[in-house]
């Protein structure tokens, strides 16, 4: 039977950019449909009626949403080139640490980022910590998923394009290479391998979008 | 070789709660330790040195943090009896997708309805009441989540059901009134032993978050 695989995302969210990195490495063959979230399409909202976020991956007609879910459904579909390790234990590892990039990591290098002055000064507590954390995470290691890449580089990948260009818009180096020189090392060749390099959102498009984000936030205060 | 399983937790956390039903669901004897959050033990801080939370399952002395990650890791390890998720990847996908969603929206919302009053107070209300009919909408008319057998959301959400006596108590409402179904198969999983073994007593937790609100001045 055909596949049919239809990713739909933005051209910028890092969440669904983890879906196109799986699929390429995977070397299964998808369709983009583009989403303007200020206008969000029928297929979209048919798709993901409970969150109505992208990314949704749709396979075969049947839609799978959250970019967590998505991975490990990408990875038990299609088998070939494994993304997570047989290892219960190294598995369980791998889902708490991209958890861990989820719902702490971003959140906190994003509050760097937006903030200004002292708040600045504040939130660069925590993301130092849990830059920490990471960076203890990659000791011994090539990638994340060890020799090759699994899908614990894929969910902090975001780190490899996004920080750059949020150091770009803000001025201020968070990832310094006396610091963290495995992660320093860890975006360098992440970054470069074929799958991701072909796939990241144009840079200047990307900081034209963050240094508006920054602008709207900072007219807030 | 025999397996060493210790789990370090706290009698009314709903997180606690998902891995003990998990590891009844498996036959999985293990020692259960008791942590004082007011005063986290060595152990914990050793083993979760990331969030300092709890629970923690500690197999043949290695640990696994977050709930929804152990109960998985259960899962894998014991796979020959008691399947917690289902085989096909498009079913498990939804049941990852579910077992987010409670972690997305119940936690926050349940939290809200008792730090605050008045005016966001209700608002919290009306929100957990939203996320329950949905979460409602999609058990429909199924016995559990997943279909003829008890699972991965099941074990997600029902120990929130615990704490309902107490956000009813100290809210003056009804969450059974709107939520019927969900209550109806509350009341279904607790028929099983080793839910209701697992679960904790509604009447504790009530006391519990007295206890809390009182310490912290909430």
């Amino acid at each position: 039977m055909a596949e049919e695989v239809k990713l739909i995302r933005t051209w910028s969210s890092p969440f669904a950019l983890r879906i196109v990195w799986a699929l390429k490495l995977k070397g299964i063959e998808f369709e983009t449909v583009l989403e303007d979230l200020a206008s969000k399409s029928p297929l979209l909202l048919q798709s993901n009626p409970v969150h109505k976020k992208v990314p949704v991956l749709v396979h075969n007609g049947k839609p799978v949403s959250e970019s967590l879910v998505i991975l490990e459904y990408i990875e038990e579909t299609w088998k070939e080139k494994p993304l997570l390790p047989e290892d219960p234990y190294e598995k369980a590892s791998s889902r708490f640490w991209a958890k861990f990039s989820d719902e702490k990591l971003l959140p906190s290098v994003w509050t760097v980022f937006i903030s200004q002055g002292n708040k600045q000064e504040e939130a660069l507590v925590p993301a130092l910590e849990n830059l920490q954390f990471i960076e203890e995470q990659l000791e011994g290691k090539k990638f994340f998923g060890g020799e090759k890449i699994g899908l614990l580089d894929l969910a902090i990948g975001w780190m490899a394009d996004m920080v750059s260009v949020l150091e770009e818009v803000t001025g201020l180096k968070l990832i310094q290479e006396d610091k963290f020189p495995l992660l320093s090392a860890w975006i360098e060749i992440f970054a470069d391998v074929p799958e991701i390099k072909e796939s990241g959102a144009p840079r200047e498009k990307l900081i034209s979008k963050f240094q508006a984000i920054r602008d709207a936030y900072a007219a807030t205060k | 070789m025999s397996d060493h399983v210790v789990l370090l937790d706290s009698y009314p956390s709903m997180f606690g709660m998902r891995v003990r039903i998990a590891l009844a669901e498996k036959g999985i004897e293990y020692e259960y330790k008791e942590e004082d959050l007011s005063n986290k033990s060595p152990l914990l801080l050793k083993m979760n040195p990331v969030h300092k939370k709890i629970p923690v399952l500690i197999h043949n002395g290695r640990p696994v943090c977050e709930s929804l990650v152990e109960v998985q890791y259960i899962d894998e390890v014991w796979k020959d009896k008691s399947p917690l998720l289902p085989s096909q990847p498009y079913q498990r996908a939804q049941a990852r997708f579910w077992a987010d969603y409670v972690d997305k929206k119940i936690y926050d919302a349940v939290r809200n309805i008792w730090t605050t009053k008045g005016e966001e107070q209700e608002t919290a209300k009306k929100e957990l009441i939203d996320y329950l009919k949905v979460l409602e909408g999609e058990l429909g008319d199924k016995p559990y989540f997943g279909g003829e057998s008890f699972g991965f959301v099941d074990i997600a959400l029902l120990p929130f059901s615990t704490w309902f006596y107490a956000y009813e108590s100290l809210c003056n409402f009804s969450i059974e009134a709107k939520c019927p179904i969900l209550i109806a198969w509350v009341n279904r999983c607790k028929e099983k032993e080793t839910v209701s073994k697992s679960l904790a007593d509604p009447h504790k937790v009530y006391e519990y978050l007295l206890g809390i609100k009182k310490k912290f001045g909430i």
